[in-house]
């Protein structure tokens, strides 16, 4: 649940007073045309949007009822797992590595456990076919597509509450997209998941709910089907139809 | 299980941090205290017979015989000409060779030359020494010059020279080679000819960074000291040209490091918060320079 | 940036101070054919002229490997390979006998422990200045940092001998002796209470090399995208861990490429090293005792050598030489291959 949620790059406002809830077993798409902050938002519900010099959020984010901007943000970033627009795998580390990351770093996991979570990690994530037999190699030989589903894998290791996905496909060919929204498609089943893209027909494929940004506000969200056949708000209607942006 | 690590992990975090910054403090204490002793020690040499006497010949002061102050005016007038010397052979063949490897990097001479030059740069300035000094030596042992000797200012000059040339040469052709391809085109689709293109639009372009890398070439010429110890020698003496023993500031400063008489340890470090100084300038010169002209592209 | 191209007749771009090599071009240009032969006579010139400046770039280190391998031949001819295991060095007593191998070994030893002193702390400062530091603060300290590299190796070697090495034989030195004594490493003998040591040296070198690491690791740790970074923090990464699993992964090999740089600087470095090392032939076991590198002896009898001496001093120039070819050419490879992965991206 987010409540007036302001964030400000430099003296850029680049979040205005936004509100809005997201419903646990859904996936809850974001729309806008380009520049309308709806990256910045999702960057600031895990408050890596503050890790940036000259950037600055305010307002309340609550994940079960306790505000994360009153928390300590490493264990906000390992409760909401993030994917980015492309894929940033640790080009030094092997495959298991990187879906091992974040277990090592927080820690208390024994040799099995991590085993375990990095094997469940890659089926969850559609790639333990393709790479059950090269574990050892560099994440580096995987295909771009690949790559974005390792990132995801190793986003859902550490056993997040919520995912966020930055426009996770656009730097994708068409089939490895698809493969990403019938992942997201399966995944929100298990954690809910709130995906950033400035494709509509992927909104529509994936998303329970969408919510349309516009400079930086919040115009309207609805469930996607409402939004998309019935907008209530003219702004909505005039973006849907591609009349601009 | 969980928090205890959290707070571990974070403190790690912090001290490690930590350490970094105090490595940068670290790091900028030897220049400060280089600095600060310069300073203490050579200030007080620093006054117009520096410029002006050469340093005081075997004194002693417990017999009452005052030691005179002395001065380093050969030294400084031996590292010009050195540096000059060497500046008037390096820059023009280093420039040449920026532009060629640059300008003309489709012919055959020019990755081995670029790839040679690099080697170049690499080799210890006092191999360059043993280098220089063995030309001469053999040159003035086949008695094709009697002139001067084999340990003389021309040596030494040439072993600067030999240091320049490579790094006036790349760094010349890093220069040029920032300038767009477009101008050059632009200008050879006027008919101009090609050297003019280059010396006039192309070099031109480029004056601001091929004078900073000629600068600096000149700069670290002034500061070398180990190959000016094996060519061209040292000598309390007057100089009449180059062709005898020419003292020059930085082994003035070694050879006076040591001791001896009174004041030449004083002059070893008036020598040295002149040379720190004139390094210093030249250095951030160079660099405010090219943030000038290159709107801080440079680090 | 640059100036609009002029024509040929009009507006002339100003002549760079720099070009007074250039050749002689006619002005004023006579009209018609005459002007074109005259320009691509020109033309021919210039090139000829550049040609021979990179003939010479070509041809000074070839002559430099002849020179030197001549006027090593006699000491090599003399020794063969012994040279480089022999331990004694006297040009007095008959038969005459050069031996290299302490001088090697010193300056692999004050280069390696400039190494270990000189990486942790021009990383640690690299990281400083390219991960933590806000940007007003980032350049100027940057700038400051890299002037320690113009400081010329004399002007090191003064303040080595007057302020390091005194500060080494009063507290380091005795400080070190009380607490490691029990290793053969810092052990005391007689003679080595001086402070000009091996110990001292590397210290002097470990501060020279600290520019050079110190901007060339910067400039790989900022060459890692932020998206390795975030990569970290997403998975809830503190700063620190952000660092090691981001930039410092990311620009690993960058940065031992620039520690390799810096131990190719560290060997050949003559003066500081000369002035500091303590100027002894003999082995050195411990730290504290003074010792010789190849470039502080070739430094101190070079001058006064003559015949087989001098041969062997310049097969010491030899031995050095190729030493520090050989990390250059390391590191250069090592920097071209992070630059390629830099450019493929990730």
């Amino acid at each position: 649940m987010v409540e007036h949620l302001n964030a400000w790059y430099g003296k850029t406002h680049a979040i205005q007073d936004i509100s809005l809830t997201f419903p646990d077993k859904q996936a809850t798409a974001i729309i806008g045309p380009s520049g309308c902050g709806k990256s910045t938002f999702i960057r600031c519900l895990n408050r890596i949007h503050e890790t940036q010099p000259k950037a600055r959020a305010e307002g309340r984010v609550l994940l079960d009822g306790n505000d994360v901007y009153q928390e300590d943000p490493t264990e906000i970033r390992r409760k909401i797992g993030m994917v980015f627009q492309r894929p940033n795998v640790f080009p030094t580390m092997s495959i298991y590595g990187n879906v091992a990351a974040g277990l090592k770093l927080h820690g208390g996991y024994s040799h099995d456990e991590i085993d375990t979570l990095v094997i469940e990690s890659l089926k969850k994530s559609a790639l333990w076919d393709e790479v059950k037999e090269k574990l050892d190699q560099s994440a580096l030989q995987l295909s771009g597509g690949q790559q974005q589903r390792l990132c995801i894998a190793r986003a859902l290791a550490v056993q997040p509450e919520v995912l966020l996905m930055d426009e996770p496909a656009s730097a994708l060919d068409p089939i490895s997209t698809a493969r990403i929204e019938d992942l997201i498609f399966d995944l929100k089943h298990q954690v809910p998941v709130i995906i950033v893209t400035h494709n509509m027909q992927q909104a529509a494929r994936v998303a329970d709910r969408t919510a349309f940004l516009y400079l930086g506000k919040l115009v309207e969200i609805a469930p996607t089907r409402d939004l998309f056949e019935r907008p209530a708000e003219k702004l909505t209607e005039s973006y849907i139809t591609g009349r601009f942006g | 299980m969980r928090p205890p690590k959290r707070r571990r992990r974070r403190a790690k975090s912090f001290v490690l941090l930590g350490l970094c910054a105090v490595a940068v403090l670290v790091m900028l204490a030897p220049l400060a205290s280089i600095l600060y002793t310069c300073f203490v020690n050579g200030a007080g040499a620093i006054t117009p017979s520096f410029f002006l006497k050469n340093p005081p010949q075997a004194c002693n002061p417990a017999a009452g015989a005052p030691c005179p102050q002395g001065g380093v005016a050969d030294a400084i007038l031996g590292t010009l000409l050195l540096v000059g010397l060497a500046s008037a052979i390096a820059l023009p063949v280093g420039i040449l060779g920026g532009i060629y490897l640059s300008e003309f990097s489709e012919r055959p001479l020019a990755r081995p030359a670029r790839f040679l030059a690099d080697v170049m740069t690499g080799i210890p300035s006092i191999v360059i020494g043993v280098f220089v000094f063995g030309i001469f030596y053999f040159v003035a042992q086949e008695g094709w010059i009697s002139t001067f000797s084999a340990v003389s200012g021309y040596t030494g000059a040439v072993a600067l020279a030999v240091i320049m040339i490579p790094v006036v040469a790349r760094t010349c052709e890093e220069s040029l080679r920032l300038v767009p391809t477009s101008i050059r085109e632009a200008s050879l689709a006027l008919g101009i000819p090609r050297h003019r293109t280059i010396v006039r639009i192309v070099l031109s372009s480029a004056r601001g960074g091929v004078l900073t890398g000629a600068l600096l070439a000149v700069a670290r010429a002034g500061g070398e000291t180990a190959p000016l110890l094996l060519t061209a020698g040292f000598t309390t003496g007057s100089i009449f040209g180059l062709s005898g023993w020419t003292p020059s500031l930085p082994v003035l400063i070694y050879q006076f490091s040591a001791g001896g008489e009174p004041n030449t340890t004083q002059l070893a470090w008036g020598a040295a918060l002149m040379l720190v100084l004139m390094m210093l300038v030249i250095s951030v010169g160079a660099r405010l320079a090219l943030r000038n002209r290159f709107g801080g592209r440079t680090t | 940036m640059g100036e609009p191209p002029a024509g040929p007749g009009a507006g002339e771009a100003p002549l760079p101070k720099s070009a007074g090599e250039s050749p002689p071009t006619p002005s004023p240009e006579p009209p018609g054919s005459s002007e074109r032969r005259r320009a691509r006579w020109a033309d021919e010139a210039f090139g000829a002229f550049a040609l021979a400046a990179a003939a010479t770039l070509v041809a000074l280190p070839v002559l430099l490997v002849l020179i030197v391998g001549q006027d090593a031949q006699a000491a090599i001819v003399r020794f063969g390979p012994a040279f480089l295991i022999g331990r004694i060095w006297d040009s007095n007593l008959p038969p005459v006998t050069f031996g290299a191998s302490t001088f090697i070994a010193g300056t692999l030893e004050t280069s390696a422990i400039a190494l270990l002193i000189g990486v942790p702390l021009s990383l640690g400062g690299a990281v400083f200045l390219a991960e933590l530091a806000p940007d007003w603060l980032r350049a100027p300290v940057a700038s400051v940092v890299d002037l320690l590299a113009a400081v010329p190796s004399v002007v090191f070697g003064l303040w080595g001998l007057y302020v390091l090495v005194p500060y080494m034989r009063t507290s380091v030195d005795p400080f070190l002796a009380k607490y490691l004594g029990w290793s053969p490493l810092f052990a005391e003998h007689a003679g080595s209470q001086s402070g000009a040591s091996i110990l001292t040296a590397s210290i002097i070198l470990a501060i020279m090399i600290l520019p050079t690491i110190s901007s060339v690791s910067r400039e790989a740790l900022r060459a890692t995208p932020d998206s390795q970074r975030e990569a970290a923090l997403s998975l809830g990464a503190t700063r620190w861990e952000a660092t090691r699993l981001g930039p410092l992964a990311y620009a690993r090999t960058g940065i031992f490429g620039a520690a390799v740089l810096g131990l190719g600087r560290a060997m050949g470095e003559t003066m500081a090293v000369t002035m500091t090392v303590g100027n002894s032939d003999n082995f050195a076991s411990s730290l504290f005792d003074p010792g010789q590198t190849l470039s502080s002896k070739i430094a101190i009898n070079f001058g006064n050598a003559v015949g087989l001496e001098r041969s062997a001093l310049v097969e010491l120039g030899l031995i050095l030489m190729a030493l520090s070819l050989l990390v250059n050419v390391v590191a250069r490879l090592l920097l071209r291959s992070m630059t390629r992965i830099g450019k493929a991206g990730v």
